[in-house]
């Protein structure tokens, strides 16, 4: 698989703040390429550097092996974080207007199809709900048929309604073999969607790989969870040398115990006439794997 | 440049205003209630003064006239001599007295000429030659319109750019523009090329509006008004690009268009002739596109003035407005 964008050692500092250190990696054809990381990570910097809105202070971005210039503006299509359109004029018209600032474009039809748009094709854009507007900044960044799309939280503030459907406009998109650079706070969104994720945290990548490569490499256990109770935390207690193996970590309402051996771990458990009426096994998920890279401290 | 692009951004950008109804009604409204208001402000009997005008004003000259009660005497240098005859003709002055060649100019039409040079013969000025002028008697609100038809561009202008770019680039349109291949020079040519024809627009409908209403004089040509108030609105419009340039918030705009609106809407002319203020001060206005455009309004509608009284203010709107927008131009960020 060729290589659409290519990324060197890329700086970016803010005063005092070294907002992106170094990164590099590279973004497959088709591929969907996910950013994940805490806030104040560097994501969005590191986007909107690829999506040249941004100049790095070092470093080089390459597509299709030549520097960002007028042919990648006609190629990227690109939805921010948060975009406001013009005021007073409806999503047929907005669609048109971007239209028109490309020289090659998808068919409008088709895209209104496609992103569900025809409901509300004369409505104003300043009066759509969360979900309608996220679907017209979705086709607008469509409208160019870009090869390359980029998608900054997209589906941040939506329900998980909205959020699925906008799923299935991206699974959509993968099946016509664009590229897609994905960031999202979301671990459930990255795992459905992405190809490849890189967890950047205090402006560097911390790890990089396919969810699943990802997953296997950190962790060759699964989580049994249990219901708090007093009876389980006195039983616990006594048993603490026994479940040695096992790593209990407690939550407001649940116990969460790791283990490599779920046969083993439950004789124990049952050994110890501990009730398993509320237990659920669960395996790692890329929350687990997020947290165990960028700690549990919050973040502003 | 390409043009698909910038006449999308023109239409965009004519749409938002268009249907901005309020926006659009207050931008009608608003000089037309100035007119109105001061057209009614200023009819009646309610200035009872007489205005005499006095060239070489003497103590060696000095007549019993000069002592009358309710005369205003008003100081004229020998240079004015022909524009404060031109007052006399528009009623702005009720007689011209030139004190020592021992004669007076008053309006035939004037029934405070007729009563002053009653009273002139009749306290010492017997001997003064009179000289006839004619001329219809200017209102205040013929007097006023050119300006206020200025001012309302320029707020139109300034506000309809600056302020609209900056909150384009405070929630995040420009940023959206800039990913695509449209070029800052189409932007800004788009958004200048819409308000000067919003503006153009407009001003027709105020000045079409105003004429109907209460009628008002123009004794020009409209080509030449079309021409001063046309490269005046794109003056003010490069202006306003200054602003849109850098700004990111609304509230600083709005800070800096103030700063820049108020000024010109009192020095330049708009509600009082600047004739009495500092000459310093008139020197100053003459760096605001307003008073140019005051001034070369002002004379072609009440004087007919044509294209060779007005060049000096045309060169200096032209000047200024290539300077504004190559400021505007060079200092503009989309972020």
């Amino acid at each position: 698989m060729s290589s659409i964008l290519q990324v060197k050692q890329l700086h970016k500092q803010f005063d005092q703040l070294k907002a992106v250190n170094g990164v590099s990696f590279e973004v497959d054809e088709g591929m969907c390429l996910g950013l994940l990381g805490p806030n104040g990570a560097g994501k969005t910097t590191t986007v909107e550097m690829l999506e040249a809105i941004k100049i790095p202070d070092n470093g080089s971005i390459q597509y299709r092996g030549a520097p960002l210039n007028e042919e990648f503006r006609n190629k990227a299509g690109i939805m921010f974080q948060s975009t406001a359109l013009q005021d007073f004029i409806t999503v047929r018209e907005s669609l048109e207007l971007f239209q028109q600032l490309y020289p090659k474009v998808s068919d409008l039809e088709q895209l209104i199809q496609d992103c569900a748009l025809g409901d509300f094709l004369y409505q104003e854009t300043a009066k759509l709900s969360g979900g309608q507007r996220q679907r017209v900044l979705l086709a607008i960044a469509l409208v160019n048929d870009p090869d390359i799309i980029f998608l900054d939280e997209p589906t941040t503030g939506l329900d998980p309604q909205a959020r699925h459907n906008f799923w299935q406009l991206i699974h959509k998109i993968k099946q016509k073999n664009k590229t897609i650079v994905l960031t999202t706070h979301y671990m459930d969104e990255a795992y459905e969607l992405c190809d490849k994720i890189i967890i950047m945290d205090h402006g560097e990548i911390i790890a990089q790989g396919s969810p699943r490569d990802l997953l296997s490499e950190h962790f060759n256990d699964v989580v049994i969870k249990l219901q708090k109770s007093d009876e389980l935390e006195s039983k616990l207690m006594t048993l603490e040398e026994e479940l040695c193996s096992m790593s209990i970590t407690r939550h407001e309402s649940w116990v969460e115990m790791q283990t490599s051996d779920v046969n083993q771990a439950v004789k124990q458990l049952l050994a110890a006439e501990i009730s398993l009426s509320s237990m659920q096994i669960r395996e790692r998920t890329l929350d687990d794997l997020f947290l165990e890279l960028t700690g549990k401290e919050l973040r502003t | 440049m390409r043009w698909q692009r910038f006449i999308s951004i023109l239409k965009a950008r004519d749409r938002e205003f268009v249907r901005d109804r309020s926006a659009l009604a207050w931008n009608i409204l608003f000089p037309l209630l100035i007119i109105f208001g001061f057209a009614y402000a200023f009819t009646g009997d309610q200035l009872d003064q007489y205005k005499v005008g006095v060239i070489h004003q003497s103590e060696n000259n000095e007549i019993s006239f000069y002592s009358t009660q309710y005369i205003h005497f008003i100081d004229i240098n020998e240079l004015e001599r022909t524009t404060a005859i031109d007052k006399v003709k528009r009623h702005q002055l009720d007689m011209l007295l030139e004190v020592d060649k021992k004669r007076y100019w008053v309006n035939d039409s004037s029934p405070s000429g007729y009563m002053l040079e009653k009273v002139l013969a009749g306290s010492g000025g017997e001997g003064y030659q009179k000289q006839r002028v004619q001329g219809a008697q200017v209102r205040y609100v013929d007097w006023l319109i050119p300006g206020v038809l200025g001012m309302n561009m320029m707020f139109s202008a300034l506000f309809g750019v600056g302020y609209v770019v900056v909150r384009y680039r405070k929630n995040g349109v420009l940023k959206r523009l800039k990913a695509t291949p449209l070029s800052a020079l189409e932007f800004l040519s788009a958004q200048v090329v819409s308000r000067l024809w919003l503006i153009m627009a407009i001003t027709s409908v105020v000045f079409i509006g105003c004429d109907l209403l209460i009628g008002f004089s123009m004794a020009g040509s409209y080509f030449n008004l079309f021409l001063v108030y046309a490269l005046g609105a794109f003056s003010m419009i490069s202006m306003g690009l200054i602003v849109a340039a850098r700004v990111k918030s609304e509230e600083m705009a709005g800070g800096l268009l103030n700063m820049m609106s108020w000024p010109m809407m009192f020095l330049s002319g708009v509600w009082f002739s600047l004739e009495g203020l500092h000459p310093w001060v008139q020197k100053l206005a003459l760096i605001f596109p307003l008073t140019h455009i005051t001034q070369a309004a002002r004379v072609i509608m009440l004087d007919g003035a044509g294209l060779l009284v007005i060049l000096p203010n045309l060169v200096a709107l032209l000047v200024m407005s290539v300077i504004f927008l190559l400021l505007g131009v060079l200092l503009f960020r989309w972020e």
